[in-house]
């Protein structure tokens, strides 16, 4: 490797560097004004690529492929300002969650509008033209076209730097982003000034998008990647800062272009590639720059937003009425295999359905009493399911101790991680479980030797008399009932008191000598032991596992279904996993546009409960209690 | 016997002294009043006792050992109790389970996984609240307090470990005038009836001169004046800094 060919690699990374930033650019100039985390932010920068290429192709030559990309940026900034007016307006009172929960369901939306549209064939754009031939550098030839990209960047930088610090709208943006309470105290109208910066952030996504229509083809998996690397900018960088956020895209651009550039590196007589390192080269940036800074790069504490959510009711011991229900509900679930004896479905998805409860009321336990927000719960379900998987595939272990190792592997696991996510807070401690639950599923995909790689593991039948879909039903069944109940004891006895304590009120809690930290670190190894068991049962249940077990898609599952049942009840997640499962297993499965559907169906739970189910009955019958 | 034992406290954030070479001693049982206007250091002062803050240099001697740079936790399980400038109680609980929890954590069963919280200490929390007139809001949510109700459920919180020392910054603010007088009147009489020793703030003069055993000032970092009500009167250093702003107390020294 030569130095030539590490500083041709470098410059490649700058051209990386600008796409990365402009998508990122508008994700925190977004946040820093709206405190809107928006998970839709990537599905604009996926219409960008699909707009402009339709654009070049339709209209064609020079105007079709320039003019289209401006033109695209306009299209999704409106696009944007539309999102903006119509859905985010009606839940900027909501609690932060549910407001990550609608811009998710934008995701979904958003994705099979664009199936509907463009297909599922990745589309190639034109190359840019008057930029289509590649000129020599340092002995290698680097395209005209990412030469173009690599000021794109710095000139967009330069340019959003000098509208912030010159002009009045740039000057209410610094405002808002450092208080936007004043702001509005201060009789600027919040409703337009939102609107607009939405817009704006849009456009950039747009224009980031439109950008690439010349190197790579438009796809349709590039709305979640494009909003994790942007978030992962954006963090490293510092919410709410634009500069941390080219510096930010510059070093992990570079630090991925360089893995690529090293290759296979001979050290010691053992083989590492480092291009393989491509993979999780961001989340590991990024996990290193939480643990020195826990603000990011260039950011700063953030002002705390003047709590909004309602206030949580204490927690009630269950009433006779509420024991007596969760019994016979346990007796219905126990004779199940013999009441769906002709119908081998229905028990199939009750296992999905339990396993789907355990997975979410884990999470919920850290996510609730805890606050701690977790975006990674994947990580543990997968150590659990790979932990039981790997042992009966190398070492032909019984399914007993495989189910005993699911959760102690996933307890290590929570251990590790949790160590390190309780130094942070909010959006920073879901970005960090984020990175960890990535560098987990790139370890599993890659650790091909171990782990089959992408193919997965393959064979993990549960023994007789448990290949019978109603026993492990009740195996499945037992397990998870155990688990809820123990969590829900823990809740209930000073431990679950202490976590809420320290969620409360940090402070005070520190203040009567509870070690809030590593009364959450526990918290949060505890939820990850559980997670476990839901993974064990969960590779028995399918017989084979894969990569797909720890994919973000599953941890953003688990966050739906808690907040569907709502955060603030202890039922919650159980009612919300079962609808969720249920859901997912039935009504997706007879539409090609099961995505869309579901967004659907989580705008209207959104838009109408916005205490999750659980949380309106409940709403509900107080209400009655208060009349009668 | 002294309790509590300032010396020579120093603290700076960039370029500001916020507290210099402050000194002063708490006797057992003793109801010290800390004064001063806005930015004298009081809180400054107050946050590195109480932990929240560590000192760039000096010594806080309680029960002649070395607390300065311990963390709050650390502090509370010596024995010194807490209540907060703006009052802060769990406000997803119960009134009595904030005393509960409090209780709990002093009885070192914070990580205890089985009997349910709601059972453990409850009596002793509700004589707690009883003591500083909470107990009828027993199960109320704490949320639902009046900002009153919230500084006397603070008291028992702070009441729960058997503190040997109670620190109270500004135990009163965002309070009437009656509740105030009331509130102290039943810190004092709970802190004598336990020899507890007490370090507070306050701004309002009346209560000040009216209950606290011995009064020291802070102006702008340093310790100027440390006496009783009568002595901090007359101190023209005093009557110098607070001239002109809350003359709450008239000047009776002869010029």
């Amino acid at each position: 490797m030569t130095l030539n060919a590490l500083l041709f690699q470098a410059l490649n990374g700058l051209s990386s560097a600008s796409s990365l930033f402009l998508v990122a650019a508008g994700l925190s100039l977004i946040f820093g004004v709206t405190r809107i985390v928006n998970i839709a932010h990537g599905s604009l920068y996926m219409l960008g690529t699909y707009i402009a290429y339709s654009l070049a192709m339709h209209i064609g030559g020079a105007l079709g492929f320039w003019g289209g990309i401006v033109a695209t940026a306009v299209v999704v900034g409106i696009l944007g300002a539309l999102i903006e007016i119509v859905l985010l307006r009606r839940i900027y009172r909501a609690p932060e969650l549910f407001q990550l929960l609608a811009t998710f369901a934008l995701v979904l939306i958003i994705n099979d509008a664009a199936l509907w549209i463009w297909g599922p064939e990745d589309l190639l754009g034109p190359r840019a033209p008057g930029l289509r031939d590649a000129i020599e550098i340092l002995g290698r030839h680097l395209p005209t076209y990412d030469l173009f990209l690599i000021f794109v960047g710095p000139v967009v930088l330069i340019a959003m730097h000098l509208a912030l610090a010159r002009t009045r709208l740039g000057r209410l943006v610094r405002a808002a982003t450092q208080d936007r309470e004043m702001v509005g105290a201060l009789g600027v109208n919040q409703a337009i000034l939102f609107t607009v910066v939405f817009a704006l952030g849009s456009a950039l996504a747009g224009l980031g998008g439109a950008l690439q229509v010349a190197r790579e083809p438009a796809n349709l998996s590039t709305d979640l990647t494009a909003i994790s690397d942007a978030f992962v900018v954006v963090v490293v960088g510092g919410m709410g800062s634009i500069g941390g956020a080219y510096l930010a895209a510059v070093i992990i651009a570079e630090v991925k272009a360089l893995c690529i550039g090293i290759g296979v590196l001979h050290i010691a007589g053992m083989a590492l590639n480092f291009s393989k390192l491509t993979l999780v080269a961001e989340f590991l940036v990024m996990a290193i720059v939480l643990i020195v800074r826990p603000y990011g790069l260039l950011g700063r504490v953030q002002a705390a937003v003047r709590s909004i959510a309602e206030p949580e009711e204490p927690i009630r011991a269950a009433t006779p009425t509420f024991k007596l229900f969760a019994t016979a509900v346990l007796v219905i679930l126990i004779f199940m295999p013999l009441l769906a004896r002709n119908s081998p479905y229905t028990l199939v998805l009750g296992i999905d359905v339990l396993i789907a409860v355990l997975f979410a009321t884990s999470l919920h336990f850290i996510m609730g009493p805890g606050g701690m927000h977790s975006f990674g719960h994947a990580a543990y379900f997968g150590l659990g399911a790979y932990g039981a998987a790997l042992l009966v595939k190398w070492l032909g272990a019984p399914m007993s101790v495989a189910l005993i190792a699911a959760p102690a592997v996933a307890l290590a696991g929570g251990l590790l991680f949790g160590w390190f996510a309780v130094r942070l807070e909010g959006v920073y401690l879901a970005m960090i479980t984020l990175a960890f639950a990535q560098i987990v599923w790139a370890l599993v995909f890659q650790w091909e030797e171990l782990t089959g790689g992408s193919n997965g593991v393959i064979g993990v039948w549960p023994p007789p008399p448990f290949d019978k879909s109603g026993f492990y039903f009740l195996l499945t069944l037992a397990l998870t009932a155990l688990g809820v109940f123990l969590l829900r004891r823990f809740l209930f006895a000073p431990f679950g008191y202490a976590m809420r304590a320290g969620r409360d009120s940090p402070l005070r809690a520190e203040a009567i000598g509870i070690h809030v930290k590593r009364v959450h670190w526990l918290g949060f190894a505890i939820a990850g032991c559980v997670c476990g068991i839901a993974g064990g049962l969960f590779a028995f249940a399918k017989g084979s596992i894969s990569p797909e077990t720890i994919h973000v898609q599953r941890s953003i599952d688990g966050l739906v279904m808690v907040l569907l049942g709502g955060i603030q009840t202890l039922t919650g997640p159980i009612v919300g996993a079962s609808l969720f499962a249920t859901l997912q297993d039935t009504v997706m499965r007879q539409t090609e546009y099961w995505r869309a559907l579901l967004g659907g169906i989580i705008l209207v739970l959104v838009l109408a409960f916005p205490g999750g189910i659980v949380g309106a009955f409940t709403r509900l019958f107080t209400k009655r209690a208060a009349v009668t | 016997m002294s309790d509590l034992s300032i010396r020579a406290l120093s603290k700076a954030f960039g370029g500001v002294h916020a507290v210099r070479e402050v000194s002063f001693v708490i006797e057992r049982g003793e109801f010290l009043a800390m004064i001063g206007p806005n930015g004298a250091g009081k809180s400054t002062c107050f946050n590195m006792i109480n932990g929240q803050l560590a000192p760039d240099s000096g010594e806080i001697l309680f029960e002649n050992r070395n607390i300065a740079g311990l963390r709050p936790r650390e502090i509370w399980r010596l024995g010194i109790g807490r209540t907060f400038q703006v009052a802060a109680t769990f406000h997803s609980m119960t009134v009595v389970e904030n005393v509960q929890m409090a209780l709990i954590s002093h009885a070192g069963e914070t990580y205890h996984l089985w009997r349910p919280a709601a059972e453990l200490h409850r009596a002793h929390a509700l004589d707690l609240l009883q003591q500083v007139g909470m107990r009828d809001a027993a199960d109320k949510p704490s949320r639902v307090l009046a900002y009153g109700d919230v500084k006397r459920v603070e008291l028992a919180i702070a009441l729960a470990n058997e503190p040997r020392l109670l620190l109270m910054d500004e135990p009163t603010a965002g309070m009437a005038p009656r509740e105030r007088n009331e509130l102290i009147a039943l810190v004092k009489r709970l802190v004598v009836e336990r020899g507890i020793s007490v370090l507070f703030t306050e701004h309002s003069m009346d209560v000040v001169f009216a209950f606290a055993d011995r009064i020291i000032v802070l102006a702008r970092g340093r310790l100027i004046a440390d006496g009783t009500a009568a002595a901090i009167r007359d101190n023209p250093k005093v009557q110098e800094v607070y001239f002109g702003t809350g003359k709450t107390f008239a000047a009776k020294a002869s010029p």
